[in-house]
């Protein structure tokens, strides 16, 4: 225990905390959107998360970039934002649809018991890893250095780094760009009624098919940004990234409530601080364990979360 | 006996064997029992046989594997597919069990200097030590439902693991090294030697035999129709007065039993263990298994714990073109299990009990 430790390096934990639960966050969203309307864990999201890290990479090795290559002035770096973004999105969704439409729908159709599910998920996740690390040979894989990370500003004697700004502004952006369109779209008003009562939804001429599509869409989107902000805070990739990740992102969405994507958001931030809270006292390869310990706690006291699970039944 | 007709079918196989006498029914209970203590030597069945056992094989060491596999599929049946409870860190268990008899008698062991026990004295001990742990994980979380306790267990095992790599009693990744063969010998020679693996599946199977005739005792009897009672309905279950906390905690203690054989049985065959072992791929692979081969049906948890040892190691030593199979075992494998869930939703040998339920919540259930 390192109790100087801590408090010494209060700050910088914090806020790169913040910075890694900003990303689980956004993970997380994905686990927690199909929960909230299929009720079942998809474990194939940990693989969605996995493709966009690649698809990014494999955009800006169109450029000519690789891991050695120098960082880019302004303006080109701009560019090779906005195009590993659109290529991770991209990927990452249409590989969300894809599980949906291989693993879920004809499970859907033959009326399957839950663990059906589950398994069908799990088949897909280690399809897709275990193909990744056959071609990468389970070496990993380096991240050009798009954006130098630089002191933005300081509070006391913590520095905020651009990198460290950009992804929790990102992750804040795209959480409320996401709550506007389940709590105040149309479509989102299709999902709240499928995740509350699928049945009386589909009386409703809610297309449940489609909804679900929709929701698994998200969450695939939403890892996408997710894996290009992980590519550029930790510099490399793996063909396990997902899946060790995912269970982190997993963990946050029950600590917040599954199936409620505020309950995500808060349960990722209070995740990726903590588990540097945890690294700083007992050292770093305690971090997953403390993760876990924190879960029964609260689960033992609030058993369905931090926030309950609602994503159809709250208001909010 | 009415009311049991109603869930055992009439048709197919099982049906037939329980129109037969009791002594038929044991002979060929007998006949398959032997069957399978004769499948080392199935290599030299003509046609079949190559078949089965190909080159690249080495079929002594994967049957030891599948009895191994088997036998975790069996225990996490009793959990998931018996209680009802999901449960995604299974191999927490098989790890307590191999550790538990690593620190009793390995010579790399802090307690060697006190125990330094032989395998066989250690086996009780670490099994009380699983039991215990099943216990402890299942006294606070058993309150849990559903995903909520699927999450906490995938913990529990998560925990062990990192336990186990960084701290200095259970040494990480230098593991411990010359645990103790079981004993006996044969005319000199000890039965569970190095280069052998045929004595070690052989225990494995007299342990599996063993445990399918308790479980199916346990499944008939009060203790089991508990279990189905709360895998259907947890509230009617209390409701009609069934103590569900007492008889979950049971099947956690039991699931942890079967594990925690399995692990004992690994770490005297393998006699070196690390913290590599106990990955968390390793559970899902078990639950997989047992949903596939069809949980809740014990003929079925032995079907998926084969499969899953047999099919990458079928793989070994094939390739198309110029693409080695064996390096894509784990991705085929995936597609194996989407294609076989696709088609059998409710596994390849479905629970009967459990398939009248499904067949029941369909009416429930509007069409989609």
């Amino acid at each position: 225990m390192d109790f100087s430790g801590l408090i010494d390096n209060f700050g910088p934990l914090t806020v790169t905390g913040l910075a890694q639960g900003a990303i689980i966050a956004l993970f997380a969203l994905g686990y927690t959107l199909v929960y909230g309307v299929l009720r079942l864990i998809n474990f194939a999201h940990s693989e969605v998360f996995l493709l966009g890290t690649y698809a990014c990479l494999f955009a800006w090795g169109l450029f000519g970039l690789d891991q050695n290559s120098a960082t880019p002035a302004v303006g080109p770096m701009l560019l090779y934002m906005v195009v590993g973004l659109i290529a991770a999105i991209v990927v990452s969704g249409a590989a969300a649809l894809t599980v949906e439409f291989v693993a879920y729908r004809p499970l859907r159709r033959r009326n399957a018991p839950p663990l059906a599910f589950l398994i069908t998920a799990i088949g897909a996740s280690l399809f897709i890893s275990e193909v990744a690390g056959v071609l990468t040979h389970r070496n990993q894989t380096g991240v050009p250095p798009i954006i130098q990370a630089r002191p933005v500003f300081t509070i006391g004697d913590t520095t905020v780094t651009n990198l460290q700004l950009l992804i929790i502004v990102l992750a804040l952006v795209m959480m409320f760009v996401l709550d506007r369109f389940i709590n105040g779209s149309r479509l989102g008003r299709g999902v709240r009624a499928v995740a509350q009562n699928p049945d009386s939804a589909a009386l409703m001429g809610v297309n449940k098919s489609r909804v679900i599509a929709l929701v698994f869409l998200l969450g695939g989107l939403m890892a996408g940004i997710a894996a290009v902000m992980y590519d550029l805070k930790i510099g490399v990739t793996r063909y396990d990234a997902g899946f060790l990740l995912g269970i982190d992102a997993f963990t946050a969405a029950v600590l917040g409530g599954i199936g409620n994507l505020r309950g995500a958001l808060l349960g990722g931030l209070l995740l990726g601080v903590l588990q540097n809270y945890a690294a700083g006292l007992f050292g770093s390869q305690w971090l997953h364990a403390a993760s876990f310990v924190l879960l029964v706690v609260i689960l033992l006291f609030r058993p369905t979360g931090l926030l309950g699970e609602s994503l159809g039944r709250a208001r909010a | 006996m009415s009311e049991k007709a109603s869930f055992r079918s009439n048709g197919g196989v099982r049906g037939w064997l329980g129109r037969q006498p009791v002594w038929v029914r044991w002979l060929v209970i007998l006949v398959a029992a032997v069957a399978a203590y004769m499948l080392p030597y199935i290599g030299d069945v003509p046609v079949i046989g190559p078949q089965i056992v190909t080159e690249g094989i080495d079929w002594p060491s994967a049957l030891f594997n599948m009895s191994y596999y088997v036998l975790l599929a069996l225990g996490l049946n009793v959990v998931v597919g018996y209680a009802g409870l999901l449960d995604l860190g299974y191999v927490g268990f098989f790890a307590v069990g191999a550790y538990g008899t690593a620190l009793l008698t390995s010579p790399d062991s802090i307690l060697y200097e006190d125990t330094g026990w032989k395998w066989l004295m250690a086996v009780p001990a670490a099994l009380i030590l699983t039991m215990i742990a099943g216990v402890i994980l299942g006294w606070p979380t058993l309150r849990l439902r559903g995903d909520y306790l699927a999450i906490v267990t995938l913990g529990f095992a998560e925990i062990i693991r990192i336990v186990a790599t960084s701290t200095d009693v259970l040494r990480g990744d230098r593991g411990f090294a010359s645990i103790p063969h079981p004993p006996g010998s044969w005319g000199g020679e000890p039965i569970f030697g190095v280069t052998d693996a045929i004595p070690y599946f052989w225990l494995g199977l007299t342990v599996i035999i063993l445990v399918i005739l308790g479980v199916r005792n346990l499944d008939r009897s009060r203790v089991g129709r508990s279990w189905l009672a709360i895998r259907e309905d947890e509230e009617a279950a209390e409701v009609m007065g069934v103590r569900t906390f007492k008889y979950k905690l049971w099947a956690f203690a039991i699931g942890a039993f079967i594990g925690g054989l399995g692990g004992v049985l690994f770490a005297g065959e393998q006699s070196f263990i690390n913290s590599q072992t106990f990955v968390l791929q390793f559970s899902i692979l078990v639950l997989a298994g047992v949903v596939m081969g069809g949980s809740g049906n014990m003929a079925g948890a032995i079907l998926g714990g084969v499969l899953i040892s047999y099919i990458p190691d079928r793989l070994r030593g094939l390739s198309v073109g110029d693409t080695d199979l064996y390096e894509y075992r784990f991705a085929l494998f995936g597609a194996v299990i989407i294609i076989i869930m696709v088609l059998r939703p409710q596994g390849l040998i479905p629970s009967r009990r459990r398939a009248m339920e499904l067949k029941d919540r369909e009416k429930e259930v509007a069409p989609q």
